[in-house]
């Protein structure tokens, strides 16, 4: 265990809390910013896909986890940042370093367009709300053919920094270093915001919201900033999502996706950075041990490989039903837990965490 | 002539929403927790029936099939909040969202993995034959799912005045700890909800099979269910059954007079539209929090 | 002067009267007390000021202007700063990120340069801090400075929501039963504290209290209501023998010696 002696006001603000803090992350960014010279390019694809569903972890974490709102139907944000990704660059000719912001900032704007009817809802209200709202997006992604190409889809370009060009499956490090610098600057915006009023608004929102007006926090003003945020950033991610996939379509950013980014960050850990990261890894590697273990049995007992449809989502969910009942932090809850046990060791005792369980909690009276 | 079948046939499907809307709307009164699986458990419901009585799998007679399959979604309900969703308790209804997504999750691969994945038709005595009242000529599927849902209501509606223990549910779902000290078992009345959560999604389920196909994705009907519980009042068990039929009869006639594509999402936006205008539904019960 | 004026205020809800043409006015400096029996409306004219509800009549005015076209999340920049009766924190954040809330109204940046924590951010959060450090240095807080609230007891919360509104640094506080729930000693502390936010923060105290020891220890008027109807107004002493009051306590089974301390 360590003590921090806070001597300025600044040991709250800073970032780390610790220089022995900022020398790990330090070397987790070494080691990710190397990472390319390490692994071959088709595991260099999935560490992009993780980076790439952390993001858009991230946006969904700021409103989840940090404002308190449920969105099932982010993966419409998604779409809308990927759609608008392309079209800005094909109808425009906007380059790439132009049509990626933009991206985000149409996805934002049409995040805090529908937060402001949808800000008036609570819990279970609001979540219904957004789930139609993916529905529709999918709908209307193929009502709107002669833009967004309908079932057939659209093609997004290789992306252009600076005239020089990157290419999806040609150069699979460059795109990785690109995303990850993206990543990079949505970290830090994420924790800025959580270290400045806006994000102790979201807090005071989540926690309380007749606290919060009390507190002068103008309630609907701070839904409608967390909306815009993290369809913001949930916009890059689809924008990258779309140049990853190459070709995407209305099924690309369907229902089961909103879902799946929904359960993802649950799994992570809510309300914390590292859980969009945890999360976004499970989503990626999931499949992927699944169909390692599959057929490490299969060929064990000597069968022909068998293909088991649908398993990945059963899996997941039933791992998440695990977590709920038994972690509901979270890997990042787990993980906060075991390095604790070893910064204590001999020291730690089992009920460290208990959580408080809060009974009776009524949302039928607002 | 024509108009009267799109209402029936209107009316039939939006039985079936209303069946599992009411399947919603029952655990939530209840629990206040949202059972995203109802849709799921539908599903469930049909296949188990299927299984029982297809001549591909069992083959015992329909009707013992049907009684069968409500039994034992009754005892999966129990059971799951026995086992699974008891430890829940206190947790806060995101969580609760979540958990039953997954649990959704779950039941669609289980599904999979016995049923299979392509759609199969349940073998029902009621399936396919026609009715006529006069010119009209209508399927007896859709005439006997209107009727099963009125008798359905009726008799929930007695239960909850009349018996013992639909009394003691309505008194849990009204205060937890007032029931609590009235001597209520308010855990055993949560599971006995969820069990009949369970009878009801298997008899929509068996319903639904009757009229056409089933597959493991025939739960994501729930989320029509979702729009029509929403639409009739998140919290009313009528408000569920007349939102289940006002989606229900809006879509046939969306299909009909709208261009194509439309139709589909007709529900989805009266349902937006419905949470901006009037948030709580057409029947609503919400009071303002006292500090 | 009166800081705080309530004129003729009526509230109804439903068919019931919570509050029946109520006035009253707070002067500058002074504490003053609202008590009463249960359901005698106390905590809906705090609600009323805090404009969660609106009054059906009447008006209430706040430095001599009407707060009634204000909306709930205006009242703290006003100057009014309020604890909650059954204790409203933010459960998953630390004291010191509760008691930061507070100073929201103080806070001059936007979103968009909070992302980017530009030089302007970190210097109004230095000062946030130095006025938070010296409520936390007020109220004796330093050992909880950066514990979370939910795993804190019963008695340090409710010194924690003082803290919170001292850090709007309002003109006006409201305390809802600032002493329900608490120790002897620890309703000691509230009635120093009290005394200290008056005379040396020089912050005017309106609260709803049911500890008629510590009301009559630290409040200048007292307000008694009933069945939401003013009974009487005066100092401690004159509220406490007053007929109407006596009789009001007599007739709910409710003596105001008594001190209720639920």
């Amino acid at each position: 265990m360590r003590y921090v002696f806070k001597t300025s006001y600044d040991a709250d603000i800073r970032l780390f809390k610790h220089n022995a803090q900022a020398f790990w992350y330090l070397l987790l960014l070494t080691v990710a910013v190397l990472l390319p010279f390490f692994i071959n390019d088709f595991l260099i694809g999935e560490a992009t896909l993780v980076l790439i569903w952390a993001i858009c972890g991230m946006g969904l974490m700021l409103l989840v986890g940090q404002t308190g709102q449920a969105s099932l139907g982010h993966a419409a944000f998604m779409a809308i940042g990927a759609y608008s990704n392309v079209l800005y660059q094909q109808y425009f000719s906007l380059p790439f370093l132009l049509s990626f912001p933009l991206s985000g900032l149409t996805a934002a704007l049409a995040g805090a367009l529908i937060a402001m009817p949808t800000t008036r809802l609570h819990g279970i209200y609001l979540a219904i709300a957004t789930l139609a709202i993916s529905v529709l997006a999918d709908d209307l992604i193929v009502m709107l053919e002669p833009i967004t190409g309908g079932v057939a889809g659209l093609f997004a370009p290789d992306i252009e920094v600076f005239g020089y060009v990157i290419n999806r499956y040609g150069n699979p490090n460059e795109l990785y270093w690109l995303v990850l610098l993206i990543t990079l600057a949505v970290v830090l915006i994420y924790r800025n915001l959580l270290r400045s009023p806006t994000g102790r608004a979201f807090a005071a929102v989540r926690d309380s919201e007749v606290s919060a007006r009390a507190m002068g926090v103008n309630v609907a003003r701070t839904k409608m900033i967390a909306f815009a945020i993290s369809c913001f950033i949930t916009g890059l991610g689809g924008a990258l999502m779309g140049h990853f996939a190459t070709i995407f379509t209305n099924e690309t950013f369907n229902l089961i996706m909103s879902i799946t980014l929904l359960l993802m960050i649950v799994i992570g850990g809510l309300g914390t950075i590292h859980g969009a990261f945890f999360g976004a890894m499970v989503v990626v590697f999931l499949p992927l041990l699944i169909s390692v273990t599959r057929d490490s049995v299969t060929s064990a007992l000597g069968m022909s490989s068998v293909t088991v449809p649908g398993i990945e989502n059963g899996v997941f969910g039933a791992i998440l039903i695990g977590f709920i009942l038994f972690e509901p932090m979270g890997i990042y809850g787990r993980w906060v837990k075991i390095r604790t046990y070893f910064e204590l060791f001999p020291f730690y005792r089992k009920d460290m965490f208990r959580r408080q369980k809060s009974y009776l909690k009524t949302e039928r009276s607002r | 002539m024509d108009i009267l079948q799109l209402i029936v046939s209107g009316l039939a499907n939006g039985c079936v929403y209303g069946l599992i809307a009411l399947g919603f709307v029952l655990i939530y009164k209840a629990t206040e927790a949202v059972n995203f699986a109802q849709g799921d458990f539908m599903m469930l419901g049909a296949f188990i029936t299927l299984g029982f009585t297809n001549t591909d799998y069992i083959g015992l007679p329909f009707w013992i099939s049907v009684i069968l399959a409500i039994g034992l979604m009754g005892i999966l309900g129990y059971l799951l909040d026995l086992v699974v969703l008891r430890r829940m308790f206190g947790q806060s209804q995101v969580a609760m969202v979540i958990l039953t997504i997954a649990l959704g999750f779950v039941i669609r691969f289980i599904a999979g993995a016995i049923w299979g994945h392509e759609p199969q038709a349940l073998e029902s005595p009621i399936a396919g034959v026609d009715v006529r009242f006069g010119g009209l000529v209508l399927g007896m599927d859709e005439v006997v799912i209107i009727v099963v849902t009125v008798i359905l209501t009726i008799l929930l509606y007695l239960f909850f005045i009349r018996t013992k223990l639909g009394v003691a549910m309505q008194a849990a779902s009204q205060n937890q700890l007032a029931a609590y000290y009235m001597g209520i078992p308010v855990k055993r009345i949560h599971s006995l909800i969820w069990a009949l959560a369970g009878i009801v999604a298997a008899i929509a389920g068996i319903l639904f099979a009757s009229k056409g196909t089933i597959d493991p994705t025939a739960g994501l009907l729930g989320i029509k269910a979702f729009a029509a519980a929403v639409i009739g009042g998140f919290g009313s068990l009528p408000g569920a059954l007349l939102g289940g039929l006002v989606v229900g009869l809006i879509e046939p006639f969306a299909a009909r007079y709208l261009p194509a594509g439309y139709s589909q999402i007709a529900p989805y936006l009266l349902l937006v539209v419905m949470l901006i205008v009037r948030p709580h539904g057409i029947l609503s019960q919400i009071q303002t929090k006292k500090v | 002067m009166n800081l705080l004026e309530l004129r003729n205020v009526t509230l109804r809800f439903g068919g019931l009267v919570a509050v029946n043409d109520v006035s009253f006015s707070v002067e500058e400096g002074e504490v003053f007390a609202l008590v009463g029996p249960n359901g005698a409306g106390k905590s809906t004219i705090f609600n009323m000021i805090s404009r969660f509800y609106t009054p059906a009549q009447g008006d209430i005015h706040f430095k001599g202007q009407s707060i009634l076209d204000h909306q709930a999340h205006d009242i703290p920049r006003l100057g009014i700063a309020r604890t909650f009766q059954n204790i409203e924190l933010f459960e998953q954040a630390s004291v010191l990120q509760n008691l930061l809330v507070g100073r929201h109204t103080h806070s001059r940046t936007n979103f968009l340069s909070e992302a980017l924590f530009l030089p302007s951010v970190r210097e109004q959060e230095r000062r946030h801090r130095e006025a938070v450090e010296q409520v936390i240095d007020f109220l004796d807080l330093q050992a909880y400075r950066d514990k979370m609230i939910g795993g804190l007891p019963y008695g340090v919360r409710k010194v924690v929501e003082m803290g919170r509104a001292l850090a709007i640094q309002p003109n006006l506080l409201l305390l809802d039963e600032p002493a329900s729930g608490l120790s002897v000693e620890e309703t000691q502390d509230v009635a120093f504290w009290i005394e200290d936010i008056k005379r040396v923060m020089g912050i005017t105290v309106l609260m709803v209290e049911h500890d008629m020891h510590l009301v009559s220890s630290v409040s200048d008027r007292v307000m008694a209501l009933a069945d939401g109807r003013m009974l009487s107004i005066g100092t401690p002493q004159e509220v406490q023998n007053d007929p109407a009051v006596i009789e009001a306590y007599i007739g709910s089974s409710d003596s105001p010696e008594d001190g209720e301390a639920a």
